[in-house]
């Protein structure tokens, strides 16, 4: 055990993240006082609180950190920032840690956060709009189609007053509206993904 | 005749007393009962008509007592500051008037009260003496420093800059002390991010160049005799020659020594290659000077973990139950002399608590972290050897799990053990006029109470280490640095420069006769009747500063100079010849005696409070400010310390019908708050044999209490009066009244 134990507690993942997770480089400033985990109002329904995060990366524990559920299940709340004696930007690290993790495969494959991000981000970047009524079917369907069909029923009456009220079409299921010039935005965001790929530093 | 007594008692009527109670009856107590030649009332007596006219009467009418009967003896003392006089306060205003409700009712004790209070202070005056001072005073400029590590050289150094010439007596054959064998220390100046030089070079060099301030290296103290003002020690070389030097005051620095960590074979120690203690790795990185620190075989080091807490702050057999203060922030400063050579090497601090207290603290905690240095709350089970490096077994107790990592280095941050000298409750002192050099004594103190500083706990010495740190119970003999508590080298720089500034200060005050802390300035000091003394010695054993030694014929042999003027050995002698001018057995017994006690009929009780001045009396004095009432049956009177209350006082007390006695001191044991140390423990212990002499006198055991008594106690010390008065009520007066 002793043996398998040469890469804890070394720099080389806190490095890692320090490079490329946004606000990285304030996780070694964590003094482990406890009071983020404390404060967030998720704590204990995840896997690990922000202070444990903070720890594990401490200790090398790249995929344990990389595969957690607790960066997803963030609420933004800003509970934990307002009190860290430290003064972590704690919300933004785990942002940044889920998004890191995203990026390299590793987060958790049916997370539901995460699946509903991804759904999102890809409902955006179409059209440049977010088409609520193709998203809010998504949604509801996200979990089978028996599930899907039984949340769709119960949102039914909210569906029909927003249409009523003229805050859904339901011509959106067309196709949608969309910016002006959806190719110029297209090329900014694969330009964007480039720097971004550009700057990730590779770490294995 | 010029020394003839002549007391004059002043009654103030400010304050609202004159509308209270009646002065003019307080007046003609004070001639009539009390026996005052002169006695005069005022409007506003601390005023400067107040003033002149006690003033006149010093001067035009010979009067040299005099009982000021107005505020406590804690307010106005610069206005009621009389030369050549003795001095006597009754407290009317704090003791009386406020903590009596203003009611048609209330009246008649009030006045009673205020009655007695004249009579007390006119015959506490009475049995006064203006303290002359002592004569044997002796000045002498010179400080002798034990110990020439950085506290004593800062000591020899302040105390050289101030014009004082010192003489720093040393071990080994250099100044510097375990400063000297660290690469650098902890940063002392903001901001506190970097590992800085420890300033003992420099120190070094300031000493050698200063004619002020002689060395005795390869030195120890053979024989320290004496008081303040007069010691006498012989300072003894290696080579076995002596030299016998006179100093006024002296400071200890003797600092510590180092834990010994073949202790602990479970971290490794002694077993595995590559685990050194703190101070191993300060002299390894000394010998790299800046270059990339190796292995004792010369291997390149990549990682490095560091045991905080080794053999500290647990509780097994043969480890240290105290933690050293400075050892978290070195391990800080160690791992930085890592990652300033090459920050890729990896360091990681495993701490159940990371305490780092002093100047730097914080600050340099957070320098570690954005340098990189892991922290990780841990338990270390132990650690072996693997293959060429090491591994260290431990519990990560954030992430809960049992785990290891892989080291070349292991550092343990091992404990301070202060260097005393002897315990002096285990190593008695020879028999007077046999002394002999113990090589383990640091100070080989002639004292008949042992030949060095009184220890607290775990070899640290005793000192009233929240009040007056410095003071130890030698007066003249400070201490500072690592000897006194854990300390990093600035706080002992920082203690050092404290400690030389109060003997400084005893110097000066020796050299007048005047007393040191608490009663400092005090004039008076105890002297004894040789002829009723029987020899008992519990003067001699009691007094918790040393003063007393033993003559040829087995006299005690009092010290002037070493004494505090706490009077416990007034309160410990059986046939109570010992006294000072100014407070004695009398002072206080005619006091207690001269209260009127009205007859079992009039079924009003007495009360005695014999409260410590330092205090509980003080805290009585704020509850007054508070207008918080207690019995009108109290008369108090204050102490100097529970340690100077003299059994007679209780008997005659009971004798006299007075209901009940409480005495308030300060808490006592080894939190002790007592300002004389062994005081109010010592009053504890012979109140719980008074008990007997109450059995005897067919008196209830209740009817006197002890209390230890905080100066925030300002709620609960009335209280306690107040209950005392209720069980009285319920046992029925003492059968004692005439
Ligand atoms: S911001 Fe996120 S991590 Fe912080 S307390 Fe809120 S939910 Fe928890
Ligand atoms: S509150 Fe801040 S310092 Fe404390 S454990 Fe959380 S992140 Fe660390
Ligand atoms: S007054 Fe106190 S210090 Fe002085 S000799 Fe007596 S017991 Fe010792
Ligand atoms: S306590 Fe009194 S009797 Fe005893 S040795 Fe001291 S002075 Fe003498």
């Amino acid at each position: 055990m002793a043996s398998d134990a040469i890469n804890y507690y070394r720099n080389n993942f806190l490095k890692e993240v320090e490079a490329n997770v946004e606000e990285g480089a304030w996780v070694k400033m964590c003094m482990q006082c406890g009071v983020c985990a404390g404060s967030c109002p998720l704590g204990n329904a995840w896997e690990h609180t922000p202070q444990k995060i903070f720890m594990m990366i401490r200790a090398g524990k790249r995929d344990e950190v990389l595969s957690s559920d607790a960066m997803w299940m963030c609420t933004s709340c800003y509970n934990c920032i307002a009190r860290c004696p430290r003064e972590l930007p704690i919300t933004h690290i785990m942002h940044g840690l889920a998004n890191y993790a995203h990026r390299l495969g590793l987060a958790p494959k049916n997370q539901p956060t995460r699946k509903f991000a991804t759904m999102f981000w890809n409902n955006l970047t179409k059209k440049g709009r977010v088409n609520e009524l193709k998203l809010g079917i998504a949604l509801y369907f996200m979990n089978g189609l028996v599930n899907g069909i039984k949340v769709a029923i119960k949102a039914m009456p909210l569906g029909m007053s927003m249409m009523k009220t003229k805050r859904l079409s339901p011509m959106e299921i067309l196709g949608g509206h969309g910016i002006k010039d959806t190719s110029g935005f297209h090329a900014i965001l694969k330009k964007a993904r480039e720097i971004e790929d550009a700057k990730m530093k590779k770490f294995d | 005749m010029a020394d003839e007594k002549k007391i004059g008692a002043y009654i103030c009527k400010g304050c609202g007393i004159g509308d209270r109670v009646d002065t003019a009856q307080m007046v003609s107590i004070a001639t009539r009962d009390a026996k005052a030649h002169v006695a005069k009332e005022h409007e506003f007596l601390c005023n400067a008509d107040g003033i002149k006219m006690i003033q006149d009467d010093i001067d035009n009418e010979g009067v040299n007592h005099v009982a000021i009967c107005a505020c406590s003896r804690r307010a106005k003392v610069e206005a009621f500051n009389f030369d050549n006089v003795a001095i006597s306060r009754g407290n009317i205003r704090e003791g009386v008037i406020w903590v009596r409700p203003d009611t048609d009712e209330a009246r008649e004790t009030t006045q009673e009260m205020a009655d007695d209070y004249v009579r007390m202070a006119v015959t506490e005056v009475k049995f006064m003496e203006r303290p002359k001072g002592n004569e044997e005073a002796v000045y002498n400029k010179k400080l002798l420093v034990v110990g020439g590590g950085v506290s004593g050289m800062t000591a020899a150094i302040e105390a050289s800059k101030t014009g004082y010439p010192v003489h720093i007596v040393e071990k080994t054959a250099a100044l510097g002390g375990a400063a000297a064998r660290m690469y650098k220390g902890l940063p002392m100046k903001a901001p506190y991010d970097a590992p800085a030089d420890t300033g003992v070079a420099d120190m070094i060099a300031a000493i050698e160049a200063d004619s002020n301030i002689t060395v005795h290296l390869n030195s120890t103290l053979t024989k320290t005799s004496g008081a303040p003002g007069r010691f006498s020690a012989d300072i003894s070389t290696e080579s076995g020659s002596t030299t016998t030097e006179n100093f006024g005051a002296i400071v200890q620095a003797t600092g510590y020594s180092e834990y010994d960590a073949s202790q602990l074979p479970e971290l490794g120690y002694g077993k595995a290659s590559n685990v050194v203690t703190q101070a191993e790795l300060d002299e390894m990185a000394l010998a790299a000077n800046g270059g990339a620190i190796k292995t004792k075989d010369g291997k390149d080091i990549n990682s490095v973990v560091f045991v905080q807490c080794a053999g500290q702050r647990s509780d097994k057999e043969g480890h240290l139950d105290y933690c050293s203060g400075h050892c978290c922030q070195t391990s800080i400063k160690q791992a930085l002399y890592f990652k300033e050579q090459n920050p890729d090497v990896d360091t990681n601090i495993i701490y159940s608590d990371l305490r780092t207290p002093g100047v730097s603290g914080e600050d340099f905690y957070r320098a570690g972290q954005r340098n990189g240095v892991t922290f990780t709350k841990g338990e270390v089970a132990e650690v072996v050897q693997d293959g060429d490096s090491l591994a260290v077994k431990f519990k990560d107790l954030i992430l809960d799990e049992d785990t290891a990592e892989k080291a070349d280095l292991v550092v343990l941050a091992t404990g301070m053990i202060p260097n005393g000298g002897v315990n002096i409750d285990e190593v008695g002192q020879d028999e007077p006029g046999q002394f002999t050099v113990n090589v383990d004594s640091i100070l080989n103190l002639d004292y008949r109470q042992g030949k060095d500083l009184p220890q607290l706990t775990k070899g640290f010495n005793d000192s009233h280490f929240i009040c007056f740190p410095y003071e130890t119970r030698r007066t003249g003999i400070y201490t500072c640095g690592p000897v006194r508590r854990p300390m990093d080298g600035a706080q002992a720089i920082e203690d050092a420069v404290g400690a030389t500034m109060k003997a400084l200060q005893e110097i000066e005050n020796a050299g007048k006769g005047r007393a040191a802390h608490p009663r400092s300035g005090d004039l008076s000091y105890p002297s004894f009747r040789r002829e009723g003394c029987t020899q008992c010695k519990r003067c001699t054993v009691e007094c918790p500063f040393g003063a007393i030694d033993e003559d040829e014929q087995r006299f005690p042999q009092f010290n002037e100079a070493r004494c505090r003027r706490c009077g416990t050995c007034m309160g410990a002698c059986p046939v109570r010849v010992i006294s000072f001018e100014n407070y004695s057995v009398d002072s206080v017994g005619q006091q207690l005696k001269n209260v009127d006690i009205p007859d079992e009929f009039e079924e009003k009780p007495r009360i005695l409070v014999l409260a410590c001045e330092n205090d509980a009396y003080p805290a009585l004095d704020m509850a007054a400010m508070n207008k918080t009432e207690y019995s009108a049956y109290a008369r108090i009177i204050p102490v100097r310390c529970l340690g100077s209350v003299n059994l007679i006082w209780i008997t005659d007390a009971m004798n006299s019908g007075y209901d009940g006695v409480i005495l308030m001191g300060c808490q006592k044991g080894e939190n002790y708050q007592c300002h004389f140390v062994k005081g109010s423990e010592i009053a504890h212990t012979r109140m719980s044999k008074v008990d007997d002499t109450l059995q005897s006198l067919s008196l209830e055991p209740e009817r006197v209490e002890t209390y230890e008594i905080a100066i925030t106690d300002i709620e609960r010390a009335p209280k306690l009066i107040n209950d005392m008065a209720e069980t009285i009520e319920k046992i029925g007066l003492s059968p004692f009244k005439f």
